[in-house]
């Protein structure tokens, strides 16, 4: 029942964006978020696309792979371009091409949708680039790293990445153990797959009773073994994989700061917002 | 039930770089009142085919009938089947849940019954505790969770025996108990064994509890059947199995090492059999007469000469060999 979902979608290669410091790669993700929002116009957008292709060829994952990352949340993003669609209201030089009750679609509002839908595309798929080339675990390791300046205001920063990898490391285990359950219930007649919302939620305590007290289980097992190896938190903690930065991370982020630098250049020289649309409004005469 | 499986194939996670074939064509024949083993390496396919035989895998390659039902059907009665094939887990004391033991082993009955009087319900968790040699009285109005893990696994396979299935499939019913344990298990299963449920598989990986319990038994590797055939069949071809990585019995060990020492043991490789061939071929007293097993384990207060010498010769070659 559960086989299917395989958590943290590391895809192994040996590229480019693979062996990026995980520390660059996330500060690479939140400026190419930016550079998203900022982006007020088609061209920026356009400009954005380009260096995500660009990026996916270098990481050598396939397209395919990349793109199916889009599935989890194609209904939100469905989902929100039909509401933009039909509730988008429009300036008052806008063009209304269809109005019944409360709802309105008008070209304001078309524009606007195909809009916020590429802006969620590419913000997913950029993310989707980041856990496809970096373990779970360099991840981890990369945001206690750039967590680490909060430790002076007395964040437990060290603490805090070790639960993430704990609940990390935990997550296929635990997706075992709930298959074996499933199934041992199963074989005693249990009943996931029918009934109403209720009686589902009801079928699943005796998935959930024994998952939680195998967990705790664990956890205290856990426990005593780092009690038994003398963990003792933070101090004195040494790394066994150090992060360093390299020209890779330097050529990413110059990259980057490029590509913003272009998208506000975009931003201020073509001054209409849907300047594309524009045009081919002007060419059709609309 | 016979069991009868033809050409069985699975892969898990088809169509993905995950996937992997697990069953690559069982033929194998379970006649109805065996007590049958399953021997394998892990990743030999054994767990997957056992999960068939109660359709908590469906069919996708090949024939499987078990009993009446066809389970290449896919209108097959999948529930009325699971009520007639039990399955114990490995672990089983990890499934349970309810307040009570009571409860707990109601589940079940629950389950495949609806509409099963309380009274009914009562009886049958009565009779269910006590063939799996616990006091109704005593546990059945206590959560499992205060029960120690012998007892909770005696607790999880009363809840799957409640019900009377006609096969009962156990996967390494043995595992993590200490050697009384096992054997009161074991004992327990051959009490369950043709009083409650006509067939009992058992997975394992515990040669001597094969070779001591079972009728039959067959040899999983890569996926196929690799032997099929009673416990002595099985444990004479000592060379193909240690190929396929596997142990063979501590008993059929030493026959190996009597065979090299010019010491031919024909025996069916239980404990029993082994110690009467061994005495026999010493000539010995007691040659005709089984040993009792209770004698045996303590080691008999005053045994004639030629039955010590026997055992001892016996344990010593065995010893060498590791």
């Amino acid at each position: 029942m559960l086989n299917d979902v395989t958590f943290g979608q590391y895809y192994p290669a040996r590229s480019f964006v693979h062996n990026m410091d995980p520390r660059a790669k996330l500060l690479l993700v939140i400026a190419y978020i930016v550079s998203i929002f900022i982006a007020n116009n088609f061209f920026g957008l356009i400009l954005v696309t380009l260096a995500l292709v660009f990026f996916i060829l270098l990481s050598r994952v396939p397209f395919g792979r990349v793109l199916r990352s889009i599935k989890m949340i194609l209904f939100l993003i469905i989902f929100t371009a039909i509401l933009n669609l039909l509730f988008y209201a429009g300036g008052e030089d806008d063009i209304v091409l269809a109005e019944w009750w409360i709802i309105t679609i008008s070209w304001q509002s078309i524009i606007n949708t195909i809009f916020l839908a590429m802006r969620l595309l590419l913000l997913v798929l950029g993310t989707a680039i980041l856990t496809l080339t970096t373990t779970p675990v360099a991840l981890t390791d990369g945001i206690e790293s750039l967590l680490k300046p909060l430790k002076y205001i007395k964040v437990p920063v060290h603490e805090l990445a070790l639960v993430m990898s704990i609940a990390l490391r935990f997550i296929p285990t635990l997706m075992e153990e709930t298959n074996r359950i499933v199934a041992a219930q199963k074989a005693r007649g249990a009943n996931f797959e029918t009934g109403g919302l209720i009686r589902r939620a009801k079928a699943m305590i005796p998935v959930l009773i024994p998952l939680l007290v195998s967990a705790f289980r664990r956890a205290e097992d856990l426990g005593d073994a780092m009690d038994a190896r003398c963990y003792s938190g933070a101090k004195g903690r040494t790394k066994y994989k150090k992060l360093t930065f390299t020209w890779r991370d330097l050529l990413g982020l110059l990259f980057f700061a490029a590509l913003i630098t272009g998208i506000v250049l975009l931003n201020t020289y073509l001054l209409g917002r849907f300047d594309i649309i524009w045009q081919v409004q002007q060419w059709f005469g609309i | 039930m016979r069991i009868v499986a033809k050409g069985l194939t699975y892969v898990y996670n088809p169509k993905s770089s995950f996937a992997t074939q697990a069953l690559k064509g069982v033929d194998l024949t379970i006649e109805e009142g065996e007590f049958f083993g399953i021997i394998g390496h892990t990743g030999s396919g054994k767990s997957t085919f056992v999960q068939h035989l109660n359709a908590l895998i469906r069919l996708t390659g090949g024939e499987l009938k078990v009993g009446d039902y066809d389970l290449a059907d896919k209108k097959c009665k999948v529930l009325e089947l699971r009520g007639k094939v039990g399955m114990v887990f490995q672990y089983p004391e990890y499934q349970l849940f309810a307040e009570t033991v009571k409860k707990d082993v109601a589940f079940g009955l629950k389950n495949f019954n609806k509409g099963i009087s309380e009274e009914e319900t009562d009886a049958a968790v009565r009779e269910a505790l006590s063939v799996a040699g616990l006091n109704y009285d005593e546990v059945a109005e206590k959560s499992p969770f205060e029960l120690s893990g012998g007892q909770r696994r005696r607790v999880a396979i009363a809840g799957v025996i409640v019900t009377k299935p006609e096969v009962l499939i156990l996967d390494e019913p043995a595992a993590g108990l200490d050697p009384l344990g096992k054997k009161e298990l074991m004992e327990l299963l051959h009490s369950i064994h043709g009083r409650w449920c006509r067939t009992i598989v058992i997975v394992s990986h515990d040669m001597d509890e094969i070779a001591e319990n079972c009728t039959r038994a067959a040899v999983f590797s890569e996926g196929k059947v690799a032997l099929c055939g009673t416990p002595k069949e099985i444990f004479s071809r000592g060379e193909e199995l240690a190929a396929m990585g596997l142990d063979v019995p501590v008993t059929a060990r030493a026959a190996q090492i009597l065979r090299a020492h010019g010491y031919p043991v024909d025996t069916d490789f239980t404990c029993d059999d082994f110690v009467k061939k061994v005495l026999a071929l010493y000539g010995g007293a007691g040659a005709e007469t089984a040993v009792p097993p209770a004698e045996e384990a303590a080691g008999a207060a005053v045994p004639p000469a030629g039955e010590t010498a026997g055992a001892d010769g016996a344990e010593g070659g065995a010893g060498d060999a590791e």
